[in-house]
């Protein structure tokens, strides 16, 4: 059974928690003991429903479910990426719920990096939104190849053809801009149940999946990268025993491609070359391994590896530069000005970097490019040019999203303030 | 060709946890005996065989523990022959004179807090290991797989570091220090499933025995050193039951149970409709931000 990563994208009243309460719901992963917790909060809450919907239509308050902090249930939103975990029969999910706000855009980049696909809520009365925009840029810039658009309470626009079908184009328009890959339409009552779990029987003229059918069946293999054997090193094991006096393997994880026994390779930064003697992983040896499995290499030479090297395939070499121009998303309330320095982490490489051009910035709903800014602000998106202080290799974010990605990291507060897709040596 | 979900999973582990070898100085492992440290250790082995492991085991005591999860402790250490250390809440209660909580539901998994912290100044440890799951409880589905914290060990969840892709930033000031979660995102289910896959060995009260108990509003409790005083009202029984957790005894509850096999225990635990915690822990019963207030207080 494979696992499939998602993550969900709303704006606050879209239904989004509703929407996942339903998945869980229908696909009987609640339990009872949680269904009887959430009911006692809904009691208690007495929230009444915002849409005017009458309250016996929706038992209990479903996102209720996913709203795990205390101030997130007193004022009724989502703070922060939570995740959720279902399987049925034919797949196993993790949902990243992420909230919708913009000040929140950091978080759904937070949830976005690791996701194979991304659902869109569209309140069917609104269309295609300012935040729909944001959130779409957001996953088409975090390479996110699969869009489901849920246009969510069909049931407040009398299950209507035309408002679906309008919403469809509407979107399209914005998709084709964004280069989105794949993008399907599914209309919806996450309220009621409509075409969530079950196909609905108020909307005969859909004859598309129902939304857990889609994602169940959705395929998800990301070919683009077979052929790029990356593997950043992260610890050397040295056991130094008599027995194993002379042990040496290097522990990581395989981020793409494959390697196989007698495969030339390439350290680097360094360039140095070797082949692969040995792959190990709890001491049983193997002939090959594929992403993104962690293994331990050992190499015919004596060659000088350490932490923060990447080994690669000499077949397929990444970009090997000082200077790469990049796509960043601001994530800290201090101010990223122009020549400001940081620390960049790409792998499990670290180095200084300054930020020596910003190119333009992307106005997140128009996406409209802006030139001549010359510094960014929490949750702003900019495309710029970094200077590091030793080389890093990577490969461009488009091609491969392990090795193309990193963040930035302030070095008074140690925290995470941006993250980077790297695109193209400058 | 594609990964299998566990196969998935537990590279994600493995490569959490030479993230925290390779980032950190002085890490812990933080092991408790139970299914989920078990599995947390299994993982260790993995990662580091045929090397040691970068850093020690580490069990906080609260004195309510099983014997046999103690025994497993003590054997599993042995045998892997790794470095295991344990601090007693028992001594921090004596040396800082804490008040023990008192009365019907009495636990001390709360002042576990206070040795843990400071077992973490003691050895200078700047990142712990633990086992806990996002999916165990809500406020854990919030938390990140790098968890920093102050030297009060207070999680701050409105200042939680941004967690992109499989980068983790465990960079501190000093005094600071990050709790680490490897199995974040495996499931109760994946954990029994990879159990079973991997063969690994759990202590026996995992599995159906005969057992004296406690029966005290609907739960069983273990009656083990007299750590749960009966009342008034409670009864006196014998069960045949397991564990679906194991922690302090004072707040774990057993489940009637006929499963001695794992294959059964993997068969009721996916035919029940009760959670985990929800079946066996009285801790988290408290209010509806028990966990969340905890992890503020610097608990796990």
């Amino acid at each position: 059974m494979d696992l499939l990563r998602f993550i969900t994208a709303g704006s606050v009243d879209d239904g989004k928690s509703t929407l996942i309460g339903r998945l869980l719901y229908d696909s009987k992963s609640i339990l009872a003991d949680q269904l009887e917790a959430i009911e006692r909060a809904s009691k208690n809450r007495n929230t009444g429903d915002q849409s005017g919907r009458s309250a016996s239509a929706a038992p209990v308050d479903l996102a209720l479910l996913t709203d795990g902090l205390r101030s997130e249930r007193e004022q009724g939103i989502t703070i922060d990426v939570a995740y959720r975990y279902f399987q049925t029969p034919k797949r196993k999910f993790i949902i990243v719920d992420a909230p919708g706000h913009i000040q929140y855009t950091r978080n759904m980049v937070t949830g976005a990096s690791n996701c194979q696909l991304a659902i869109v809520l569209i309140d069917a009365r609104q269309g295609v939104v300012e935040q729909t925009r944001r959130h779409s840029l957001i996953a088409s810039l975090l390479g996110i190849p699969h869009i489901v658009v849920a246009v969510n309470k069909m049931d407040l626009v009398g299950y209507s053809q035309d408002v679906f079908s309008n919403i469809c184009i509407q979107y399209n328009e914005l998709a084709q801009k964004l280069n989105t890959k794949h993008v399907t339409y599914i209309p919806m009552s996450a309220l009621n149940g409509d075409n969530v779990v079950d196909k609905s029987e108020n909307m005969p003229w859909y004859e598309g999946q129902a939304l857990l059918d889609y994602l169940e069946t959705v395929e998800v293999d990301d070919d683009l990268n077979v052929d790029q054997a990356r593997f950043p090193v992260q610890y050397v094991i040295r056991p130094q025993t008599t027995e194993l006096h002379d042990y040496r393997g290097y522990a990581g994880r395989i981020t793409s491609g494959i390697f196989r026994k007698g495969d030339a390779i390439t350290i680097l930064p360094s360039g140095e070359t070797s082949t692969i003697d040995a792959i190990e992983v709890a001491e049983t040896h193997y002939d090959e391994a594929i992403s993104p499995m962690s293994v331990v290499l050992h190499l015919a030479d004596d060659v000088d590896v350490s932490r923060g090297d990447l080994i690669v395939r000499s077949n397929s070499q990444p970009v090997v530069t000082q200077t790469a121009e990049a796509m960043l998303c601001w994530m800290d309330t201090k101010e990223c000005k122009v020549g400001s320095k940081y620390l960049l982490q790409v792998g499990t490489f670290r180095t200084r970097c300054s930020i020596r051009e910003i190119l333009f910035q992307v106005n997140v709903n128009t996406y409209e490019e802006i030139e001549g800014v010359e510094s960014l602000k929490l949750n702003d998106l900019a495309k710029v040019v970094l200077r590091t202080a030793q080389p890093i290799s990577f490969d461009p974010y488009d091609r491969n999203r392990t090795t193309g990605s990193a963040i930035l990291i302030d070095e008074t507060s140690n925290v995470t303030v941006g993250a980077v897709m790297l695109v193209t040596e400058a | 060709m594609k990964l299998d979900y566990l196969d998935q999973l537990e590279s994600e582990a493995i490569h959490i946890m030479r993230e925290v070898a390779g980032q950190f100085e002085r890490p812990a492992l933080l092991f408790s005996g139970g299914k989920d440290s078990i599995t947390l250790v299994h993982l260790a082995r993995k990662a580091f065989r045929p090397g040691k492991f970068p850093f020690p085991l580490v069990h906080i005591d609260t004195g309510h523990n099983f014997q046999e999860a103690l025994d497993f402790r003590d054997h599993l250490a042995e045998s892997l022959g790794e470095r295991l250390i344990v601090r007693y809440v028992e001594d921090t209660i004596r040396e800082k004179k804490l008040k023990e909580p008192t009365g019907r539901n009495a636990t001390r998994n709360g002042l576990q807090t206070f040795t843990l912290l400071d077992t973490i100044e003691e050895f200078e440890f700047d990142a712990c290991i633990g086992g806990a799951r996002r999916d165990e409880e809500k406020a854990r589905a919030k938390e990140r797989v790098f968890s920093v914290r102050d030297e009060f060990g207070s999680w701050d969840p409105k200042r939680q570091r941004p967690e992109l892709w499989n980068l983790y930033n465990g960079k501190i000031h000093k005094g600071e220090n990050v709790r680490v979660f490897p199995i974040s995102n495996w499931t109760e289910l994946d954990v029994w499933n990879y159990i079973r896959r991997e063969n690994i060995a759990l202590p026996n009260i995992y599995f159906a025995h005969e057992r004296e108990l406690i029966q005290r509003d609907g739960k069983l409790m273990a009656t083990e050193g007299g750590i749960i005083k009966p009342d008034e009202g409670d009864q006196i029984v014998t069960r045949r039951v397991r564990f679906r957790t194991v922690g302090d005894i004072s707040c774990t509850a057993a489940v009637e149970s006929e499963a001695s096999t794992l294959d059964a225990v993997i068969a009721e635990i996916q035919a029940t409709r009760i959670s985990e915690r929800g079946e066996t822990r009285m801790d988290d019963q408290m209010s509806e931000a028990a966990m969340e207030d905890r992890k503020k207080g610097g608990y796990f």
